[in-house]
């Protein structure tokens, strides 16, 4: 990745400093900068830096690239963690709808949403959100970051494909196990159709549910890359689009490190979680 | 293939996606217009389609380009680099795939936890950092697309290997003395066609959907060549007066998706009897 970034065409210091600077001043700061290193070198001095906590210095703002990004991390979570709300409510709601009604014309229109939900590029539900919430009806502010009425658009848009990937699955893992024995036993003694499917089918849908959730943190993440340059949200998927414009590696490196960082650990929490779901599951 | 016709899914899926693949595959004979020299006589005139009082069916763009013809023509950008990226990770994956499964070992552990490197990291990231860097050629956008899209093959090849090796048929090609390279590719290979079938449908979608994520953020194709995300990310600011420039090309977008989408869904429905509806 580190090399990767260092090969790109194109001269930070050239972007820094005014149109037309002499040569000289732009070798001048490419020194100060350490870009003249041979990239072994760089790569050392990275990793080194790295370990102890030092991921640079920012070229486009002048302060510690870690700073930069940790001040726009709150605002991606927020984003996120609305988005992973929403996607829980609405896509297990769905499911459910979809599965005790299969067959129905519920079910049918759950599936059709879910679809469309899946096919539909977050880019441009996100422009078409933004054309009727906002420029037609002037309902809804469409970029900006002041209140919790700029986060609607947002999240929607980041919550779409998540949410038909969370209905369909709840919906498949519910008819699998409502066709179980037990779930005929439950019945069998009388317990209400709405106890039988929340507390014993649902709640063995959970682990699957629970696998794919953590998964689309990615898709979460990534999809905040261009959710938030729609918004101009200020979180660190604009920023990383930012930085790759103006080639501030230092800062990109940043955020992929700490995303991928996210991931990890996010993932490793579900299967812990697992564990305490379902008694069965030992490690060690 | 009687079974695919008869799947509504599969069908309808295959009629949405072949229509717009011809439509792309023939946009020199269907567009008239130029897609590429701008006009600015005729900036931003509404789509005759709607009534507009342009001579262009769907309308012109910011520059007073035809937006049919941009259509059509980045359709073939956008399809074309997507069908290619597909090509290269298929047979990228079912090669790694295949080499796993049937050699094993240290082979099938290193390519086990790169595929989990792989998995672990937001596709759309890693595009755009590779992207930054190599810049925006169409060999680095295939490349791309194909490195973030080899593993699914790559996995799914493998176990299919796995669970093919032990077969009796494989045992009994053996005995009879078929080396193997034979056993893989009279074999193996044969069965693992319906699965990779199902991923190939199904990761078109999701390639197109990333190449036009690129080009919306101006990481993929470059103007004045036309592509869909490109066109999306221009009509954006003119949402207000020209809406038409925005919504066309992210329809164009969610058609092919959805058709590649519903062939892959019923495709995995037809080719494995187990998974209902």
């Amino acid at each position: 990745m580190f090399v990767v970034l260092r090969v790109i065409p194109g001269d930070p210091a050239k972007m820094l400093l005014p149109e037309g600077a002499p040569q000289s001043a732009v070798d001048e700061l490419n020194r100060h900068l350490g870009l003249r290193e041979p990239l072994w070198v760089q790569y050392g001095i990275f990793l080194r830096s790295v370990a102890r906590g030092d991921f640079g210095q920012s070229f486009q703002y002048r302060s510690p690239a870690l700073r930069v990004v940790v001040e726009r991390v709150p605002a991606t979570i927020q984003l996120a963690t609305t988005a992973m709300l929403l996607t829980v409510l609405a896509g297990v709601s769905l499911g459910v709808v979809a599965a005790v009604r299969a067959g129905t014309a519920w079910d049918y229109a759950g599936t059709v949403l879910a679809v469309l939900g899946q096919s539909l590029p977050n880019f441009w539900l996100g422009i078409m959100l933004i054309l009727l919430f906002g420029v037609t009806l002037r309902w809804l502010p469409t970029s900006g970051f002041q209140g919790w009425t700029y986060l609607v658009l947002p999240s929607v848009t980041l919550a779409a494909f998540p949410t038909a990937l969370v209905a369909r699955l709840t919906r498949s893992s519910l008819l699998e196990i409502l066709g179980q024995e037990y779930i005929r036993t439950g019945r069998a003694k009388g317990l209400g159709e709405r106890a039988v499917v929340l507390r014993h089918a649902l709640k063995n849908a959970t682990i699957p549910l629970l696998t794919v959730l953590g998964l689309q943190i990615g898709t979460l993440l990534g999809g905040a890359v261009i959710t938030e340059s729609i918004f101009a949200w200020p979180g660190m998927g604009k920023l990383v689009v930012d930085a790759i414009f103006f080639r501030d590696f230092p800062v990109v490196q940043t955020i992929l490190i700490l995303s991928a960082t996210i991931f990890v650990v996010i993932n490793l929490v579900v299967d812990l979680l697992y564990t305490v779901l379902d008694p069965r599951i030992r490690y060690g | 293939m009687r079974r695919l016709l008869r799947s509504p899914t599969a069908l309808a899926g295959g009629v949405i996606l072949a229509a717009m693949i011809l439509a792309a595959v023939a946009a020199p004979l269907l567009a008239t217009a130029d897609p590429v020299k701008p006009s600015f006589a005729r900036r931003l005139q509404s789509p005759r389609l709607l009534g507009g009082a342009s001579a262009a069916v769907l309308g012109t763009d910011n520059l007073g380009r035809d937006i049919l013809a941009r259509l059509l023509h980045g359709g073939r950008v956008s399809l074309g680099l997507a069908a290619a990226a597909v090509a290269l990770a298929a047979a990228a994956g079912v090669t790694i795939g295949l080499a796993a499964g049937v050699v094993g070992g240290r082979l099938d552990d290193l390519v086990m936890r790169l595929a989990d490197v792989q998995l672990a990291f937001p596709v759309i990231m890693l595009a755009i950092a590779i992207v930054a860097v190599v810049g925006t050629s169409a060999v680095a956008l295939v490349g791309v697309l194909a490195l973030s899209g080899w593993v699914l093959y790559a996995r799914t090849v493998r176990a299919t290997v796995l669970t093919i090796r032990q077969l009796e048929y494989v045992e009994a090609a053996r005995t009879l003395g078929a080396g193997d390279l034979r056993v893989v590719a009279r074999h193996i290979l044969p069965n693992t066609l319906a699965p990779i079938l199902v991923i190939v449908s199904s990761q078109f979608a999701t390639m197109v959907l990333l190449e036009s994520g690129l080009s919306f953020l101006g990481l993929g194709v470059q103007p004045p060549q036309p592509s869909w995300g490109a066109m999306l990310a221009e009509g954006r600011d003119y949402l207000s007066n020209a809406w038409w420039l925005a919504t066309i090309p992210g329809l164009a977008i969610s058609l092919v998706v959805l058709g590649a989408n519903l062939l892959g869904d019923g495709l995995r429905d037809v080719l494995d009897p187990r998974r209902g509806a």
